[in-house]
Parts: structure tokens; C-alpha cells; sequence
């Protein structure tokens, strides 16, 4: 328990500089732009670019979600690995606790990243096959130097979390269904005590009954730690459901934002009103 | 004559644990122009079910029962036989439009490729065909586009060209397997629409599966909800949506978060309790046992029958049977 303890020390440590800006939002975005270079079309002519980002701004505010939705090509993903520190923008800044992720070194940003963690889109993918899952659940306190004891208690502790069995962390991931996979992914995000959990498509490669499961996991993990969500997908159901704010991206763009109940029952924009009327009504 | 007559499928599947059932007693009726939709969650049949109607179950897996298209016995039919009705007489459309058309071959040669191998066309005839039914499914600009590669369209191009090329021989039963899985919300619809148009247009049967409702309920005429390899309910799709006869109806339809819905931001979903078994160790009774809410000692006995509902809608469930 001490151990655990101590890794909380640690953890407000790292966040008390965020505790001078509560004031303002746990995260800022602004003017977050971001292109591609793709392959030359003329021997010795320029690389065209495509602009995958272009000017984005939003703040989160600590304990709030945000979501974020729209086709595939408008930039959904590439706005999570910019906010995830995963790529360098070419304009703009992402702010976590006051502190501009993509101006910080090296090891400061390693450092760092206990506050913000990911889960993708496919658990199928993102776990690696030959480790156990305690390991894979325990692996980004390594960085952070904790030892041995610390990580194994973590990783229990964050499988109980999401409704996993201790037991379970001697199993490899292929011995787990889709669900609970996902499960083990929002473990690994977990065991740090992120203040923000950024998740890219969550439940599309889940079952309708699972996804339910993961939805409500996902809700009740976010209101008992007080974490901010940006929750990233093309569902217009599912964000509507977790989140508080939802942003509108077409083209790189923000073309609208608001809370749910107001986009989509009065979308202003056209493609909002596209992606409103697109959604499958039942009888 | 119904175009598709499927009695008693049962479908076989080797595995590590012996052969399991996948897919038990399917029964189903589908007339010309008809459209059906399987609904269901990964593992209860559904796709091999689909495979099994084209005759690419893989390899040990083994179909009994009886599968007549137009009156024809398909079960038993040997490869050549079955090379001959694929494509020609039924096609289908899968999930992934990139790995189903072939990235080395330019579309116009893969969409007149079925024209060229069934209809003995030439390929001047063939090419010319091809355009056709490009045009058809709404690629403009067909004709100088013929000799592009796959890569060079958008995903929701592609799934029209894999429609064309499903479309070419003109088959009587087309098989669309979440066609519209890949794909973004706003082509979802589009891709759906095309479809049905086609159907009306042509007078071909169209077996749809998704996993996803919205769609289901949308664009089909007859519905079959399958859990665990079973058919748990089944019936005209506006008669299955409002009367959710079946518990694992009921509960998929509740657990689904939708658009604008009477609770509140912050509610939680509904959820069922547990996950989807698998095959090898399906209970006994009724497949859905253990995680219907409803679970009595008399669903682990045996599997219930399908009980008349009225209008052809049946289900699976004891406490149907014991209603009078």
C-alpha cells in the first residue's frame, strides 16, 4: 500500500503544476495544423502536401469529454496522435497542464506522458501477442521508474478497475474476447492515473452487446477518477451518449461544435446535417 | 419458385476441440425481389452462413441439410458445378471492398471478368458491358476510368465497383455481407440505397447481413436475429422491431446508444450481462441461456422450438411457448 502510495505522490508531483492552472482548461489546443508530404509526382518537382489539420482549437476542461467526429480523411486520427504527442504538428500548440507537449524534451515528455494515455481502436492490434497481460497493462510505469512490486500491485489494481480478474494477468491476450481486450487496453491507459484518456474509435471493432459494456466502463471510470476524455469516432450515437461537447471536423476543419443536444437536433452546418440524416434510424 | 430455399442448414466446423456445430437448423424462404437481413454478433453464423449459400465454406467444415437456388440442390454440388453458378447466377458483395478487388489488375478487367468467363462475351463486348454497369452503380466518368487500379478510388467507390462486379451477370441471389462495415455513415446509406435499387430494378433476392440494426431495420423486408448458430427469432422486419419478441432482441436493440434518445446524457446503457459463448461449449438448451435476464432451469434443457407469433413471425423462447 505504501508502494502505491508513493506512486501517487509522484503522480501529484508531476501534476502540481497543473494545480496553479486550474483556472484554466486541462488541455488547449490552438491553431493545430498538420500536413503530409506525399510522394512526388515529377522527378525534381515539389512534394505536394496534403493539409490533414488546419487551424484547431478547442479546450477540454479537467473532468469533462469532448468529442470529436467525422469521415475518414477529415483528421480525426491525426488530431489524436498531435494531442497524444505521437507526431509534430506544423503550426500550433497542444497544452497539457500548462505545459506545450511538443516543446518539451525528450525525457520531459516521456515523463509527461503518465498524464495522458490512449487506447486505439483495435484490441486485436494494439496488445502485444507474445507478452502476458500484466506486463502489457504495467509497461508505461516502467518508465517512470517503479519498481517490480509497484507495477505488479498497479496492474491488479487497474484490472480490477475494468472488471478483470487478478488471475488475469497471467494470460496472454489471445486467451481474451474483443471486449475484454479493450478492457485490458483501458487498463494500460489507466494504471498511470492519467488526467487524460484519449481513445480513438473504442468500440467499433466491438459488438453491439460488448460495446455497451466498454461505453459504460468508459463512462464510470471517467466520473470516478475525474478524468477528461476526448473520445474520437465516427458514431454519432456513441459520442452523443459520453460526451459533453462534440466537435465537428470536416476537411481538416472544425466546422461546428456544441453539446449534443444541440447539434444534432438543430445541425447548422451542412455536413453535420449530412451526418445527422445519415444515421440509422430503427423503426 | 423462390429463388433461395434454405431447410435444416447445419453447418459443421473442425476445431481444436472436435467438430462443433456453427450453424444449427437454418431454415429460409426468399422470393424474387425479396430482401432479407441476418442480424447478429460476431460468432453466431451468420457470415459462414452467407459462405456456405456460395459454397466457400473453408476447408473440413461441412454443410448438411438443403440449399436450392431456383430448385437446385446445392449441397453436394462439386467445385466445377459450383464455379458455374458463382458470379453467374449468385455473387457477393464482402466487407472490405481493398482485399476483395484485386490491387494488380485494372477495375475494367476485373469487373468484365465474370462477363468474359459466364457469358462467353469478347472483350471488346465485355469492356463495353463493364462501362455499363459502372455508369450503373454511379462511378462517373466510367469509361476513361476503366483502366485505373483499385487504389486510385476512395473506399466508397470501390464497394460500387465490387457491386458492379457481383451486378454483371445479372444474378438471381445476391449476397451482401456488411457491405457497409468499412465505410463511412454518409456513403453507408448511399451504398444501402444503391443497393435496394437494384434489387427492385433487377427482381434479384437480396440476402443483407450486419451487425448493425439501424441498417437492418431499414432496408430489408424479412429479418433473422441469430445467437449462438440459431435463429432466435425471425419474421417481417417492421413485425420483429416492434414486438422484440425474442429477450436477445430486446436486450441488442437496448444496448445500442442512439441519436437524440429520451435518456439523459449520462444514463447507462443497458448492457447483457456476459459474453458471446463460444461454440464449442454452447449450452445445451437454448443458446442464450445464462445471460437472458428471463433464465429459467427449463432454458438449459433443451432448445426451445420456434413459436408461431403470427404473420410468419417466430421466435425461440420458452416463455413464447408457455403464453397461450
Amino acid at each position: 500500500m505504501t508502494a502505491i502510495n508513493s506512486i501517487a505522490v509522484d503522480a501529484f508531483s508531476t501534476s502540481a503544476e497543473g494545480q496553479n492552472h486550474s483556472d484554466t482548461a486541462l488541455l488547449q489546443v490552438r491553431g493545430l495544423s498538420h500536413h503530409y508530404s506525399l510522394p512526388r509526382t515529377r522527378l525534381l518537382g515539389p512534394r505536394p502536401r496534403l493539409a490533414a489539420l488546419h487551424g484547431v482549437d478547442f479546450d477540454l476542461q479537467a473532468g469533462r469529454s469532448l468529442g470529436v467526429v467525422g469521415e475518414s480523411g477529415s483528421g480525426k486520427s491525426t488530431l489524436a496522435r498531435l494531442v497524444m504527442a505521437l507526431d509534430t504538428p506544423s503550426a500550433g500548440s497542444v497544452r497539457l497542464l500548462g505545459r506545450d507537449l511538443h516543446r518539451l524534451p525528450a525525457a520531459a515528455l516521456r515523463a509527461a506522458r503518465r498524464d495522458f494515455q490512449m487506447v486505439f481502436q483495435d484490441p486485436y492490434a494494439s496488445l502485444d501477442p507474445r507478452q502476458r497481460v500484466g506486463r502489457i497493462v504495467a509497461e508505461p510505469l516502467q518508465t517512470l521508474g517503479a519498481t517490480r512490486q509497484q507495477q505488479h500491485e498497479r496492474a491488479a489494481q487497474a484490472l480490477a478497475e475494468v472488471g478483470l480478474r487478478a488471475g488475469d494477468a497471467h494470460k496472454y491476450p489471445h486467451e481474451f474476447s474483443g471486449g475484454q481486450r479493450q478492457r485490458i487496453a483501458i487498463a494500460r491507459a489507466l494504471v498511470s492515473r492519467p488526467r487524460l484518456i484519449v481513445a480513438d474509435e473504442p468500440v467499433s471493432a466491438l459488438d453491439v452487446s460488448v460495446q455497451a459494456q466498454v461505453l459504460n466502463l468508459l463512462q464510470d471510470l471517467q466520473q470516478q477518477h475525474g478524468m477528461s476524455l476526448l473520445l474520437i469516432s465516427h458514431d454519432l450515437a456513441v459520442v452523443s451518449h459520453l460526451c459533453d461537447e462534440v466537435l465537428v471536423l470536416y476537411q481538416g476543419r472544425v466546422v461546428e461544435r456544441g453539446t449534443p443536444g444541440q447539434l444534432f437536433s438543430s445541425p447548422r452546418h451542412p455536413y453535420t446535417q449530412a451526418l445527422v440524416q445519415a444515421a440509422p434510424r430503427l423503426l | 419458385m423462390p429463388v433461395l430455399e434454405v431447410s435444416r442448414l447445419t453447418i459443421a466446423l473442425p476445431t481444436a476441440r472436435g467438430m462443433v456445430q456453427a450453424v444449427h437448423d437454418l431454415d429460409l424462404t426468399l422470393a424474387r425481389g425479396q430482401t432479407l437481413g441476418i442480424i447478429g454478433e460476431s460468432g453466431c453464423g451468420k457470415s459462414l452462413t452467407a459462405l456456405a449459400l456460395m459454397g466457400l465454406l473453408p476447408d473440413g467444415a461441412r454443410a448438411s441439410g438443403s440449399i436450392r437456388l431456383c430448385g437446385q440442390e446445392l449441397i453436394g454440388l462439386d467445385d466445377a458445378a459450383l464455379c458455374h453458378l458463382r458470379g453467374n447466377r449468385m455473387a457477393m458483395v464482402f466487407q472490405e471492398p481493398m482485399t476483395t478487388l484485386n490491387p494488380v489488375h485494372s477495375i475494367g478487367r476485373q469487373v468484365a471478368e465474370p462477363l468474359r468467363l459466364h457469358q462467353g462475351l469478347s472483350a471488346r463486348q465485355a469492356r463495353a458491358q463493364a462501362v455499363a454497369l459502372l455508369e450503373r452503380v454511379g462511378i462517373a466518368g466510367a469509361g476513361a476510368r476503366l483502366d485505373a487500379y483499385p487504389h486510385q478510388f476512395s473506399g466508397g467507390q470501390r464497394q460500387r465497383i465490387c457491386i458492379a462486379m457481383a451486378l454483371a451477370c445479372g444474378p438471381e441471389l445476391l449476397i451482401a455481407d456488411e457491405p457497409t462495415t468499412a465505410l463511412d455513415v454518409t456513403l453507408q446509406r448511399q451504398i444501402l440505397q444503391l443497393l435496394a435499387g437494384l434489387v427492385a430494378e433487377q427482381g434479384m433476392a437480396l440476402v443483407l447481413i450486419s451487425h448493425d440494426l439501424g441498417v437492418i431495420a431499414e432496408h430489408v423486408q424479412h429479418t433473422l436475429v441469430m445467437y449462438g448458430g440459431t435463429v432466435v427469432e425471425a419474421g417481417p422486419t417492421q413485425a420483429v422491431f416492434a414486438r422484440l419478441a425474442h429477450p436477445y432482441t430486446q436486450g441488442l436493440l437496448a444496448a445500442r446508444p442512439h441519436l437524440g434518445g429520451t435518456r439523459g446524457a449520462h444514463a447507462r446503457l443497458p448492457t447483457i450481462a456476459g459474453s458471446v459463448p463460444e461454440l464449442a461449449q454452447l449450452p445445451p438448451g437454448c443458446p442464450f441461456a445464462g445471460r437472458c435476464p428471463h433464465t429459467e432451469d427449463a432454458c438449459h434443457a433443451a432448445l426451445p422450438r420456434a413459436v408461431e407469433l403470427g404473420g410468419g413471425h417466430t421466435a425461440r423462447c420458452i416463455r413464447l411457448q408457455d403464453a397461450p
